[in-house]
């Protein structure tokens, strides 16, 4: 259970980037993070795992505080935490192996890593991760000979070898197609069910957001604005979330039968065409 | 007449006409300062001694052919000793370099505001002195010989393969070293993992370039006493031998070729 109370990042720069979130997420449960660029999505992935350090508030993961921690004891925090990254953030010269093994260097001492002699259990785990996302043959692949989807899968590999309490996953479908979205975005969610792991994803695609998570939460300017389930995501709490625009070809289609769109939409329909061909001109 | 198609059709130049002429006037500046200069420059050259340049070249190169073969069993020793100088030269700085480099790189330095201006003046001094002038004091300090070399060699390339490995290391993709740091990973293993890999090649680049350039810097060390081929280049020019000199200069020029060899190679591998 991650527990969030108060979390608020003021940079150095002066923005308030958040401004005192509450999130409680429990064991299990995939949550999407949606919201516009620079809402401080990042920030509050960042701000759990201690890349940016918190302004203010507290987060616990099963009732340890994580803010304030000193380094040790914060590297210890950190192999509970795995992570997924946009644009994978894999070592582009290092092998397949050498990066899935990499996620278990807060376990090992320095010399071990560095000579690359891992235990026998971890290069087991390697072995039966990368086999489980397709890719146990690519084993000795530098990593940057893969394509985009292959590399997202070894990321994904690296943060489950940690054998993490929590996922935190960045715009994990940013520099991909959109089938390759998917492919990745359902392996998520598998190895989250077959693992009972929380994850929280930041995600720009709302329909894959809804397909996914079981669970949205809404973030605009560093503020919740919603938090709910993703059927109950309509057009209103789109507009509120980013601003006016046409949503109804966004929400996803199943939903339509349960909830029928046109009625919910506040948007005055005769307007919505205009606003569309002025983007298209490129004049707004 | 125009007045029409000037209102329908925008105008469209690379520099407005203020650029225009200011361009134009800074073209009549330069070609006026390099007008000067050259009466300057005219006026305390001995104009006779130039015309007789190409006379003099061809007798210095006639002197100079056919150049002494028998003489290189004395130069075996001296061009090796050469490459030694270029090598450990090379390796003594690397050695220095890299903790240098690791403190003046902004994303890496252990103290920004400390640290990283020491070790930023440290490199700074050690490019600014010619390996000749490092030879020159060195001589004086630890005696003539290779061992005087090989030190101002290291000294001077210091700087070099610092400043170029440090602009490599802040050029780095953060993201990757993040990534690594996320894991639990320590400080020493966010360097080995995160951070090496991704300087790797530019590390090799630096190292065998450096190399290359230390043989042909070392090729004159010699003339200063620290050792080498240069040091028999010198006696054969003074004392008027130039069939040696000849000789000499093609030893030089096979051993740079190869240098240049070896080192395209092993960049072609690496990188």
């Amino acid at each position: 259970m991650l527990r969030i109370k108060g979390l608020t990042k003021r940079y150095r720069t002066g923005d308030l980037a958040l401004k005192g979130i509450d999130i409680e997420v429990p064991d299990g449960q995939v949550m999407a993070l949606i919201g516009p660029s620079g809402a401080g999505k990042s920030t509050v992935i960042r701000c759990i795992n201690r890349l940016v350090e918190p302004t203010a508030g507290t987060i616990t993961l099963n009732d340890t505080e994580i803010v304030g921690l000193r380094s040790g004891e914060l590297r210890r925090m950190r192999r509970r935490m795995g992570m997924i990254f946009q644009e994978y953030a894999l070592v582009e010269r290092l092998s397949v192996m050498e990066n899935v093994l990499s996620g278990r260097l807060g376990y090992v001492g320095f010399w071990q890593s560095f000579m690359r002699k891992f235990p026998q259990s971890d290069i087991d785990e390697a072995f039966r991760l990368l086999a489980r996302v397709g890719l146990d043959h690519m084993a000795d692949k530098r990593a940057d000979e893969l394509s985009g989807g292959q590399r997202q899968r070894v990321g994904i590999c690296r943060a489950l070898i940690q054998n993490p309490e929590l996922l935190l996953v960045d715009e994990p479908t940013a520099s991909l197609d959109p089938k390759t979205s998917r492919q990745i975005m359902r392996l998520i969610k598998e190895l989250c069910g077959e693992r009972k792991l929380a994850a929280i994803i930041n995600i720009h695609d709302v329909m894959l957001a809804q397909m996914f998570a079981e669970r949205i939460v809404g973030l605009k300017l560093g503020e919740i604005v919603y938090d709910g389930p993703p059927d109950k995501l309509t057009p209103a709490v789109l507009t509120q979330i980013y601003g006016e625009e046409d949503w109804a070809s966004t929400i996803r289609k199943a939903d339509d039968d349960a909830e029928p769109v046109d009625e919910i939409a506040p948007a005055t329909p005769a307007e919505t065409p205009v606003i569309e061909r002025a983007r298209l001109a490129g004049l707004t | 007449m125009s007045g029409a198609i000037v209102t329908s059709k925008k105008v469209w130049q690379r520099h407005d006409r203020k650029t225009q002429l200011a361009v134009w006037a800074a073209w009549l500046f330069g070609t006026a300062v390099f007008v000067y200069c050259f009466q300057l420059i005219s006026e305390r050259t001995i104009w006779a001694f130039v015309w007789d340049a190409p006379a003099q070249a061809a007798d210095l190169g006639a002197r100079m052919v056919p150049p002494a073969w028998s003489y290189i069993h004395y130069l075996w020793r001296p061009i090796w000793d050469t490459l030694n100088i270029a090598t450990l030269g090379t390796i003594i700085s690397i050695v220095i370099a890299v903790p240098i480099a690791y403190c003046a790189a902004r994303n890496t330095t252990p103290s920004v505001a400390f640290v990283r201006p020491v070790a930023l003046f440290i490199i700074v001094a050690s490019r600014s002195i010619n390996s000749l002038i490092w030879a020159l004091m060195l001589v004086t300090i630890v005696g003539p010989g290779v061992f005087a070399g090989i030190i101002a060699i290291g000294l001077r390339s210091i700087g070099f393969v610092a400043k170029l490995l440090y602009e490599a290391i802040e050029e780095i993709d953060e993201s990757q070293v993040e990534a690594v740091r996320s894991t639990g990973a320590s400080a020493a293993q966010t360097t080995v993992y995160g951070i090496v890999p991704q300087v790797m090649p530019a590390f090799a680049g630096i190292t065998v370039f450096r190399w290359d350039i230390n043989i042909r810097e070392s090729t004159v060390l010699g003339l200063v006493g620290a050792g080498g081929i240069g040091l028999e280049l010198n006696a054969a020019i003074t004392q008027l031998y130039w069939t040696q000199v000849s000789l000499m200069l093609l030893v030089i020029i096979g051993t740079v070729i190869l240098s240049e060899w070896v080192s395209a190679k092993v960049r072609h591998a690496i990188i």
